[in-house]
């Protein structure tokens, strides 16, 4: 009698666990499904739309056209050297424009959201300075820097400082005053609240702008060199473009999106190391259970 | 974090405009500024301290005026008053966290001016830090305070077993209960052995069992270390359990109405054994007489109002 009581809930624990188990295995394997899906469907409906000509391949590219340029890519080159080459460029110029605006975007947007004065002044400038198409900056960085790196990096940089740094401002702004308080009473510097506090706060909204601020990063670096570079995955675009060569577009394109895609897998990874303490969003929890 | 995210998507810029300061700030006469006095409790000394805010229509409020108080050091005094009265508004000034307006603060004699060294402050709202582990919680005071980590980790070990939370040291606040987060934040709050105790409301969030617990245990810790406390307190019981002396404050803008001096022997034990005792029910009777009024014109104040 008392071995069944003891054992009965035990099971049903066990069963729950399980069937919670099946049923996240279930899900995970529909998603994928779903995903295969779309490109499927995406992919080999643009391929026949091409094939049978509704869609004419001249201007529009053909997946299969795609591969074959991709594979080319790789293994023959391109007109500027090696493929390598070319990306290495690209993404050493997205990395260090990430890089410096990130910096600069946390340091400026922490400096400006706790003090009001400092706010107050600048506010209008980087109202002004926002409002900017960029692409006009990168041209502007093009003809006074000239084709190198440097204007790439900063128009990347550029990009990566506004998402960088309204997102630090707005994180600063919504510290909660009981902590400042709090950490204030035990003892605290201004440099104290900082670092106890205000960066720890503002954190969580850092990192949710560098998803979006690595993107931002890749175009930043790609336009300035569809503008005018020596080496480059832009400059192969620019290129392809001007002799009618879709193919090589899109397989630039892929190459780009894969690398995008591997930065948000790191940036996630770091999001996880750093924002261990955060409690589960609700979703997660009832996937849980 | 949905919301986050959206905002790096968008980045729309936040309102750069300023938002003046509430306070007034009426005082900027000669002050000593603030030392450290001798490590046992000190003697709280309010004298006429008065509080105005700016409301956002650009009125000054009073939300406290004219309080005279002695908190003798070592004593427990709990203060008692209908809601908005002002009395965590009271405690900010003590803490120094914000200047009264007018009237002065002094902390074992010394005026108080900005935040004092050996005072501790357990807020009404939870304000533990949701990024910081329970034992990094426990240990920011004293690490703040420039105790090396090795010796703070485990003097805040101890101070974590002698609130009962031994075993939670790796949580994050937002993985333990209610009472426990109660419990983590009294330790971070007795760690500094403070000559000053300032709690607000600490445990009205609990429910009648695990307050019961916590206020023995309070007693107890406080029984160690003898800061003198100001224990702010909506329920009566708690409020003549636990002190020496009931401060009961009148309506909105609050001031001192009554003091009771509570002549319960000490040590008390268990609060919920001498709840029963005939000289606890006449005190917490004349307490109530006295607090009915204010709470029934703070009530039909704010009903007007509205
Ligand atoms: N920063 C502020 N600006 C304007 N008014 C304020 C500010 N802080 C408090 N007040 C006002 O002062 C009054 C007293 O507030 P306080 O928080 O001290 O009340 P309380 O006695 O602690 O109330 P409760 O018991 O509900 O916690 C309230 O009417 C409140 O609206
Ligand atoms: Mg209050």
């Amino acid at each position: 009698m008392t071995a069944a009581s003891a054992t009965l809930p035990l099971d049903r624990d066990v069963d729950l666990a399980a069937n919670a188990r099946r049923a996240r295995a279930r899900n995970r394997t529909w998603v994928w499904v779903g995903r295969v899906l779309v490109a499927v469907l995406f992919i080999g409906g643009w391929q026949l739309l091409t094939s049978i000509g509704v869609l004419d391949k001249f201007f529009y590219g053909q997946p299969s056209a795609v591969w074959n340029s991709l594979v080319s890519l790789f293994t023959v080159g391109t007109a500027f050297g090696s493929i390598w080459l070319n990306l290495g460029i690209t993404v050493q110029e997205a990395l260090e424009g990430f890089v410096f605006g990130t910096i600069a975007g946390v340091v400026i947007g922490i400096l400006l959201g706790s003090n009001r004065y400092l706010s107050n002044v600048f506010s209008p400038y980087i109202k002004v300075l926002n409002s900017i198409p960029r692409i006009v900056l990168g041209s502007i960085f093009i003809v006074a820097f000239g084709l190198g790196v440097g204007p790439k990096i900063l128009l990347a940089a550029v990009l990566v400082f506004f998402a960088v740094f309204f997102n630090a401002f707005q994180g600063v702004r919504e510290v909660d005053q009981n902590l400042v308080a709090n950490v204030r009473v035990l003892g605290a510097s201004s440099f104290g609240v900082a670092r106890h506090v205000t960066i720890p706060s503002a954190m969580t909204w850092i990192i949710a702008s560098l998803h979006t601020a690595f993107g931002f990063a890749i175009i930043g670096a790609l336009v300035a060199e569809v503008l005018g570079a020596q080496l480059g995955i832009g400059l192969i675009i620019s290129q392809a473009q001007g002799q009618f060569d879709p193919d090589t577009v899109f397989a630039c394109m892929v190459i780009m999106a894969v690398v995008t895609l591997g930065a948000e897998y790191l940036i996630t990874l770091l999001e996880r190391a750093l924002l261990k303490w955060r409690p589960p969003v609700r979703s997660d929890t009832q996937q849980a259970i | 974090m949905g919301q986050k995210r959206d905002s790096g998507l968008v980045p729309q810029p936040p309102s750069l405009c300023s938002q003046d300061d509430r306070e007034v700030n009426a005082m900027a006469d000669t002050r000593i500024p603030p030392t450290e006095v001798g490590a046992a409790a000190a003697r709280i000394e309010l004298v006429g301290l008065t509080k105005r805010f700016i409301t956002p229509k650009g009125d000054p409020f009073t939300a406290i005026s004219d309080v005279t108080l002695t908190v003798e050091p070592g004593q427990f005094c709990a203060i008692v008053g209908p809601t908005g009265c002002g009395k965590s508004t009271t405690l900010a000034q003590v803490s120094g966290l914000e200047q009264p307006s007018a009237g002065t603060v002094r902390v074992g004699g010394q005026l108080v001016q900005g935040v004092t060294r050996g005072v501790s402050y357990m807020f009404q709202a939870d304000s533990l830090f949701p990024w910081k582990t329970v034992l990094q919680n426990v240990m920011t005071g004293p690490v703040l305070t420039g105790t090396p980590k090795r010796q703070a980790t485990p003097l805040a070990l101890d101070w974590l077993r002698r609130v009962g939370l031994s075993g939670f040291e790796d949580r994050y606040p937002h993985q333990l209960s209610g009472g426990m987060r109660k419990r983590v934040a009294m330790a971070a709050a007795l760690i500094n052995e403070p000559r000053i105790l300032l709690m607000d409301e600490p445990f009205g969030a609990l429910d009648v069992q695990t307050k019961a617990i916590m206020q023995t245990e309070l007693l107890q810790l406080w029984e160690q270390l003898r800061p003198s406390v100001l224990f702010i307190t909506h329920d009566l019981d708690e409020a003549v359990a636990l002190s020496d002396r009931v401060v009961i404050m009148t309506s909105s803008p609050g001031t001192v109405k009554d003091v009771f001096d509570i002549d319960l022997p000490r040590p008390r034990g268990d609060v919920q054994d001498i709840r029963h005792e005939p000289h606890f029910q006449e005190l917490q009777g004349r307490i109530w007489s006295s607090l009915k009024d204010e709470v029934d014109r703070a009530y039909r104040q704010t009903a007007a109002a509205a």
